[in-house]
């Protein structure tokens, strides 16, 4: 069976690649693409450790073929520092030791960013209801929520 | 397994057909995706109905809002006509799974998985929704309590897909509700949920109401009696019992270690009482 010819854009870049059709897109992103950022936890959509944005929506990459990213614009966690510079949630995420094993944290901090790009003032009720989908078996969850409502009120500040 | 993403229904359709059976539809993929990878399902062409406009627009017509089959529950919760008009259809959807989940699930997708604990179909069971399929005979209306047989089977026949799902514009002190129990708070299934949408007149007697109920039979299902039991009542005591004892008469539920039969009939009507009166709040406001 001929391969998907996929061509599309992953972190502001334009890639092209070659996948089965059973191939997720975490598969692709992972075993093709170089880019292990992404975590596989569950590969059904229960841990978020796969979390990725497609055309600016929040997705599990277990849950999406790779060949369905044909046109699609896909952001990913390596696309999140500006080059050296980290982001926001990434610099308050270790200032305040959000993490420990870290198989959770890339999927969090996709999933935040996206949270405070919609929402850039939410309440705790809000961030917690937003990450039910990303689960963390180490932190017990209170410092990655107040390393993200600390980082929202700098980000508001600045 | 091939994959294929047309752009139209026709192409769509015939995708279908000529996989002679093996063929599945993909929209958000949060089923068939599980499915797949756990090797419950092996078709040999999977249809990706993204691409079909129809099927990915929320549309205001004169006579109520057509959501496309594949829209995604976010998309849906950001929709201002439809937050306004079906606010519980809304809520019942967003119900479904994590943020990432909500991204890509569709109400097409939720209604054709058929699962009996299905979150968006007793809500869209108590709008009164309709649901437009297209296929090898052309187009089809059927309404939602009549599209699922039996738990993971529908009635769609081969080569036919959802294109749409039309809600009616309600009357006017019209309002809907859904509540779903689930034994935890968040990435759950519903062990009993239940819709309601009613219409108020100007003194708040209930001129109309339709009942939808789900998770305690092999399919979510419209409850006449229990929505009979509400018009011409003000949602008194008596009124609600009697709706809420039809409720918990419609029961056939599984028994297992997230609700045993007894719990998922006592709530059923437990939910009836609870969300006929957030409905009627509605309604009035
Ligand atoms: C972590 C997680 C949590 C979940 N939580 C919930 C929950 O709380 N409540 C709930 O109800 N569900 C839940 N689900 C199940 C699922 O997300 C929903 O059923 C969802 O609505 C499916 O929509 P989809 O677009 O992803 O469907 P898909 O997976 O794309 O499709 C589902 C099925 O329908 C068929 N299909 C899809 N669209 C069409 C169409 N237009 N015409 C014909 N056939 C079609 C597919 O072939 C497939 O068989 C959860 C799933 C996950 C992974
Ligand atoms: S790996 Fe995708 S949700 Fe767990
Ligand atoms: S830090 Fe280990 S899972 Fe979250």
């Amino acid at each position: 069976m001929a391969k998907n010819h996929v061509t599309t854009t992953i972190n502001g870049e334009p890639v092209e690649f070659l996948c089965e059709t059973h191939e997720t897109m975490l598969d692709v992103l992972r075993n093709d693409l170089g880019l292990t950022g992404s975590k596989e936890g569950c590969g059904s959509g229960d841990c978020g450790a796969c979390s990725v944005m497609v055309d600016g929506r929040l997705a599990c990459a277990c849950l999406m073929l790779g060949a369905e990213a044909e046109g699609r614009s896909i952001e990913t966690i390596e696309g999140m520092a500006a080059g050296e510079e980290l982001h926001p949630l990434q610099k308050n995420f270790v200032k305040e030791a959000a993490l420990q094993c870290g198989i959770c944290t890339p999927g969090v901090l996709v999933a935040a960013k996206a949270l405070l790009e919609r929402n850039p003032d939410p309440t705790e009720t809000e961030v917690r209801y937003w990450l039910a989908g990303n689960l963390c078996r180490c932190t017990g969850y209170d410092k990655i929520i107040r390393a993200v409502m600390d980082t929202a009120a700098e980000m508001r500040a600045n | 397994m091939r994959y294929v993403a047309p752009s139209t229904l026709e192409e769509a359709s015939a995708f279908l057909v000529d996989a002679n059976g093996n063929g599945r539809v993909l929209a958000g993929g949060t089923d068939l995706l599980v499915q797949l990878r756990a090797g419950m399902a092996n078709p040999d062409t999977i249809v990706d109905v993204k691409h079909i406009d129809e099927l990915m627009t929320i549309k205001e017509e004169a006579d109520g809002i057509r959501i496309g089959a594949a829209v995604c529950g976010q998309a849906m919760g950001e929709h201002a006509g439809l937050n306004n008009t079906w606010p519980g259809l809304v809520e019942a959807t967003e119900l479904i799974g994590s943020t990432q989940v909500q991204g890509r699930a569709s109400a097409g997708g939720n209604l054709c998985n058929a699962s009996p604990a299905a979150d968006s179909v007793p809500a869209m069971i108590a709008a009164g929704a309709m649901i437009s399929v297209y296929g090898p005979d052309g187009h089809r209306e059927l309404a939602v309590e009549n599209f699922a047989t039996a738990p993971g089977k529908t009635n769609l026949k081969e080569g036919e897909l959802i294109t749409s799902i039309k809600l009616p514009k309600p009357a006017e002190h019209s309002g809907d509700a859904y509540l779903r129990m689930t034994p935890r708070t968040e990435m759950d299934i519903a062990i009993v949920g239940l819709g309601v949408a009613l219409t108020l007149d100007s003194e708040g007697t209930v001129t109309a109401a339709r009942v939808g109920l789900g998770a305690v039979a092999p399919t979510a299902m419209l409850v006449k009696e229990a929505g009979d039991a509400l018009v011409g009542s003000k949602l008194d005591d008596e009124a609600l019992e009697r709706a809420a004892e039809a409720c918990r008469k419609a029961c056939n539920p599984i028994n297992d270690k997230r609700g045993t039969i007894e719990y998922r009939t006592k709530i059923a009507g437990v939910l009836l009482k609870r969300v006929a009166k957030i409905a009627a709040e509605r309604a009035g406001s």
